[in-house]
């Protein structure tokens, strides 16, 4: 336990600080965190979800509150426990499914539909979501008394599955704690990978000799590009430069780099250049439940431009940046101010930034906020590792993610439920 | 103590050092953060609390420099420790620094420590720091990246190992009125080489009053350029070679760093050490220095310049804050009524109530606080758990913890209340004034000399009037009292503390308030006055009537007509000049006329050069330019063109030079004063 302890300390430290840049890498090493957490936990004789649900809450929690603006990492939190309450689901489901089969026929069944969920465990937890519920619903109608406390909380589960059947008790503790971390380990993967599995979509978005509007640097933007490039489309790319930090240079010079006809624009110039545009692709800081994307200053804007032209706005966004909850809600911190010396130098300036007479206040303030929010209604499409979506079909895939009980991240609420 | 032990002494440092020379690039960065300033400037809180241990925006001070250390890549840190040692230790222990992983911080103690040269040799003695090291005060707020000074420091020591010190500095004009940066600090000059960004001259008790500074002139005999700056701070952050310890040790006398260390470094020219300067553009850092300084870097820290640390940033196990617009964060439970205005760059610490109608702006207000009704506070700083009553107004004020302010009492500009002071019913505590409930120390310590505070001249006078609480009779009303001494009103607690004579006049120059309307008209005029004096006369004299002695004074200083004289004089050959200039004269005309004048004025040939020169110099300033090469190139034009007259007067070629070096100090400073 003092190592994972250090470990979150660690990764605390790092977030508190904005060391990590970049939703990928934070998500990453959230899930990571977060799988080193599960491992070490210990799990009690009964009700071991609950216990995992409890520690990763609670580290959750505070990863969420060291960097609020980052959305990955609650993001993450909250897969991670749709995954620990998809693996108990379709654990106790099984379990149930065998008793009842076992209480019917034969015991042969029973290791059928627990070997099937040991081998994929997440192929039957997503069966569970979208065809078991509705039966296990139909169950808490005929037979009460055992599987109606099964989705109510796990515990009480738990305690009538350990009177009936003890024996069977360690194997399936183990058994849930391998599972999740398999799960965690699939979704590692899934956001190492992201940037492949956008890109293999990359041709049947861009065609022969388009030209193709970008802001900023996004590296899922980059990745499709090149994808595109490989399989030998040839486009052109104009790249607004991304004021102030101007990752569009660096985008530009990649680009270059890999033999793409390139533009540099200022940010200025968009709406200039985007008659001549017939797709804007632009990468995300995290996408909200209604469609609505957090992405880097200047990217309101561009969208605008977009639609008076009634030029596609493409969102590449990985589904680690899915966000479940709204704009709107106040716990969402959508915006960062960073330092304004990004914009300009502190030194030349200092005389306007005198205090010291007058009224005591400078005339001049520098503001520098690090994202824009663009309203679902001007997004045209989202391309996630799960394919292309509507924005209005953002809440349907966010239900597949995370579970509605994981959407405030507090242990105020466990306590609660 | 001669060269021997010296060379000595710096052998075995060298040597230690470059046991392992590619050692050096993989061992930790180590940091000596002193905890102590060695000065009285925040006096009378400083009495109670360390510096360092102050809130800066809700947040002890020392944090953000450790902060910034960790982030900065610093390993080790040694914190010294001096007065209120045992409060900066025990915070210290409290706080997370402690169990921070890659990042060690030790803390070393001394009670009779009165300088920062004291501290170092003690740290010299202990014999901790093995290679380069960040030397720092622990109220400094900064978030440069280190990585490319530190790298030009290694470089440079690798080439030159007299190379022993990398000083950051950073742009920032001083207010052509006050001749004080905006942090407050006196006006610092600062010759550097523009090719090799050595350090060559420092002075930041330049002689506003004259007008003019003074270089060596081997400075500019040995340098092929120099350049003269006036709009850089110092930001109180060096990169030092471990030699620097060394040094200390072997200057017993070295006390201060900036006056002792790096003077003596430039003046000494035996050991040849060199210092050098790593300017920073965009990035930020700042000395809290004084009371000024401190509010400027406060409301940077509001204004986000030193992001990441800022508010709502939790660098340092401060409380979530949140950024709401206009710049005003609010932490969690906040009590403020409906009526209550909350201005824009404004920070409420937790569990801070707020009541009806009261309006605040500019300020920052601790945890826990309770304001009353009506109240107005404005540019002002409230620490913790502080009282304040209805229909108290509070404008560009410190208040300290506890304070208890009674209804209706005022606090004018550029007060300090101390730690648990209580003003008394509808009290007007007068502009300036500083209240603390300890006396005002009568005598000044043994290490006065070492106190640069304002009070220069020493003369305390003991006056502490006291108003108790159990002083409670109706007789007591706030003018009664008045006439009579001081209170702090009907059950105020504290001691006013007088300000000496000659601070009275520094006082606003270092104050929390901006500074008010009135100095800066009169400050101007007087500025405009000097202006005509300067240009009229160089060796004018000093308001205070007190002449400081530079290679100019000794001629001038026996009598005042003579002075007078030469600047009657000097004007004459002006006029004479730019008249030739206008109409064409020819030289051996002008010769003659500037010869009548030597005769009338009862001048010396050299005289005359100087005032050629001057005329000269001074009229290839006026020629409208548009850049410095340009502005030279006119020089050269006028220097050929006139310089027959010019050697008339110089007899031999070592005067000559004489003469120019002196001069070119007053055009350099002209060129400043140009751009």
């Amino acid at each position: 336990m003092p190592d994972t302890q250090a470990l979150v300390n660690d990764f605390l430290n790092k977030l508190k600080k904005r060391k990590i840049e970049g939703s990928q890498a934070t998500a990453r090493q959230t899930a990571e965190l977060l799988r080193s957490v599960i491992s070490q936990q210990r799990v009690p004789y009964t009700n071991q979800a609950g216990a995992l649900i409890d520690a990763v809450k609670a580290i959750g929690e505070q990863l969420i509150a060291a960097n609020p603006v980052e959305l990955a990492v609650g993001n993450i939190v909250r897969r991670v426990l749709h995954i620990i309450r998809e693996e108990d689901l379709s654990l106790t489901t099984a379990a149930i499914g065998g008793l009842n089969l076992s209480a019917v026929s034969d015991d042969e069944n029973d290791d059928d539909r627990d070997g099937d969920s040991t081998l994929s465990a997440a192929a039957v937890a997503a069966a569970a979501r979208s065809t078991l519920r509705p039966p296990s619903l139909q169950t808490l109608l005929e037979d009460t008394p055992v599987s109606a406390a099964v989705p109510q909380t796990s515990s009480s589960g738990g305690d009538s599955e350990g009177k009936s059947k003890s024996a069977d008790k360690s194997s399936r503790s183990r058994k849930l704690k391998h599972d999740v971390i398999e799960a965690v380990n699939e979704l590692i993967q899934d956001i190492v990978t992201c940037h492949e599995q956008i890109a293999e979509q990359a041709v049947e978005h861009i065609h022969q000799n388009e030209v193709i509007l970008t802001l900023g640097s996004s590296r899922t933007v980059l990745e499709f590009l090149f994808a595109a490039k490989e399989k030998k489309r040839s486009f052109r790319v104009f790249v607004a430069e991304g004021a102030p930090r101007y990752q569009g240079h660096l985008l530009a010079k990649e680009l270059v780099a890999r033999g793409l006809q390139t533009t540099l624009i200022t940010d200025s110039a968009v709406f200039a250049m985007i008659s001549r545009v017939n797709m804007v692709i632009v990468g995300a800081h995290a996408v909200m439940a209604n469609g609505g994307v957090i992405a880097p200053v200047g990217m309101n804007l561009v969208a605008l431009a977009a639609q008076k032209h009634a030029v596609p706005f493409v969102v590449l966004a990985g589904s680690h940046k899915l966000c479940p909850l709204y704009p709107h809600n106040p716990e969402v911190l959508l915006n960062e101010l960073r330092s304004p010396s990004e914009l300009l130098d502190f030194g030349e300036f200092s005389d306007c930034m005198d205090f010291g007479s007058g009224s005591g206040s400078p005339l001049l303030h520098v503001v520098n906020p690090a994202f824009d929010y663009v309203p679902p209604k001007l997004v045209s499409l989202f391309i996630t590792d799960a394919g292309g979506h509507n924005p209005s079909y953002m809440y349907r895939l966010i239900a597949d993610y995370y579970s509605a009980d994981d959407l405030v991240v507090q242990r105020r609420a466990t306590a609660g439920n | 103590m001669g060269a021997q032990k010296k060379r000595a002494a710096a052998a075995t440092a060298a040597a230690r050092v470059s046991e392992d020379p590619d050692d050096l690039a993989r061992q930790p960065l180590q940091a000596i953060l002193l905890a102590d300033s060695f000065t009285t400037k925040f006096r009378p809180i400083t009495l109670e609390r360390p510096k360092v241990l102050l809130p800066l925006v809700n947040v002890p001070m020392i944090n953000y420099t450790l902060a910034w250390l960790e982030a900065a890549g610093v390993a080790e840190v040694f914190v010294f420790c001096c007065a209120h040692s045992k409060q900066v230790i025990d915070y210290l222990e409290n706080s997370e620094w402690f169990s921070q992983p890659n990042f060690t911080v030790k803390t070393i103690e001394s009670h009779n420590i009165i300088s920062a040269g004291d501290a170092l040799r003690l740290i010299y003695e202990q014999n901790v720091i093995h290679g380069d090291f960040v030397l720092i005060s622990g109220d400094t707020v900064s978030n440069m990246l280190l990585t490319q000074a530190l790298q030009e420091h290694k470089e440079r020591k690798k080439k030159d190992n007299n190379a022993v010190m990398t000083m950051i500095i950073k742009k920032s004009k001083p207010s052509p009125i006050t001749h004080q940066s905006r942090l407050g600090t006196d006006e610092l000059f600062m010759a550097i080489d523009p090719n090799t960004k050595q350090l060559l001259y420092y002075e930041d008790k330049a002689d506003h009053s004259k007008g003019t500074i003074c270089l060596d002139k081997m400075l500019l005999a040995e340098n092929p350029s120099i350049s003269l700056h006036n709009d850089k701070q110092d930001c109180y952050i060096d990169i030092c070679s471990p030699e620097v310890l060394s040094l200390f040790t072997d200057n017993f006398d070295y006390q201060h760093l900036r006056r002792h260390f790096v003077k003596g470094l430039l003046l000494d020219d035996i050991m040849g050490y060199k210092i050098f300067t790593h300017e920073i553009h965009s990035s930020y850092a700042a000395r809290i220095d004084n009371y000024r300084s401190y509010d400027i870097v406060s409301k940077d820290i509001i204004q986000r310049w030193t992001y990441p640390y800022v508010p709502d940033v939790k660098f340092c196990g401060n409380r979530a804050t949140k950024l709401e617009r206009r710049g005003m964060y609010r932490a969690s439970e906040i009590e403020q009524s409906r009526s209550a205005q909350v201005g824009s760059f404004t920070v409420i610490g937790c569990g801070t109530k707020i009541g009806s109608n009261s309006k605040i702006s500019d300020s920052v207000i601790g945890e826990g606080c309770t304001i009353g009704s009506n109240v107005l506070i404005e540019g002002s700083y409230l620490w913790d758990n502080v009282i304040i009553e209805d229909g108290c107004e509070l404008r560009h004020v410190i208040v300290c913890d506890g304070v208890i302010m009674k209804a209706g009492a005022v606090l004018k500009p550029g007060v300090v209340l101390s730690f648990k002071v209580v003003i008394g019913e509808r009290f007007v505590v007068p502009a300036y004034s500083k209240v603390s409930l300890l006396q005002q120390p009568t005598v000044h310590d043994s290490d006065e000399e070492l106190e640069y505070a304002d009070n220069s001249s020493g003369t305390v006078e003991f006056s502490s009037i006291q108003g108790t609480a159990d002083q409670s009779n109706g007789e007591m009303t706030s003018e009664s009292s008045e006439a009579h001494k001081p209170k702090l009103g009907t059950g105020g607690v504290g001691y006013i503390w007088s300000i000496c004579e000659g601070g009275q006049e520094e006082e606003w120059r270092h104050s929390v308030a901006p500074i008010p309307e009135d100095k800066l008209a009169e400050l101007s005029e007087a500025m405009d006055d000097d202006q005509e004096l300067v240009t009229q006369d160089r060796t004018a004299l000093s308001t205070s009537g007190e002449l400081i002695s530079d290679s100019n004074a000794s001629e001038g200083d026996d009598n005042e007509d003579s002075k007078d004289d030469s600047v009657y004089f000097e004007k004459e050959v002006e006029a004479t000049f730019l008249r030739a200039v206008e109409e064409n004269v020819k030289v051996d005309h002008v010769i003659l006329e500037v010869n009548s004048l030597r005769l009338s004025y009862n001048m010396t040939s050299a005289d005359c050069a100087g005032a050629v020169f001057y005329s000269m110099m001074k009229l290839a300033v006026k020629t409208p330019h548009s850049s410095a090469s340009e502005l030279q190139q006119n020089t050269a034009n006028i220097i050929t063109t006139w310089q027959k007259l010019l050697k008339s007067y110089l007899l031999e070629i070592d005067e000559e030079v004489c003469t120019i070096d002196l001069d070119s100090n007053y055009i350099c400073i002209f060129s400043l004063l140009v751009n």
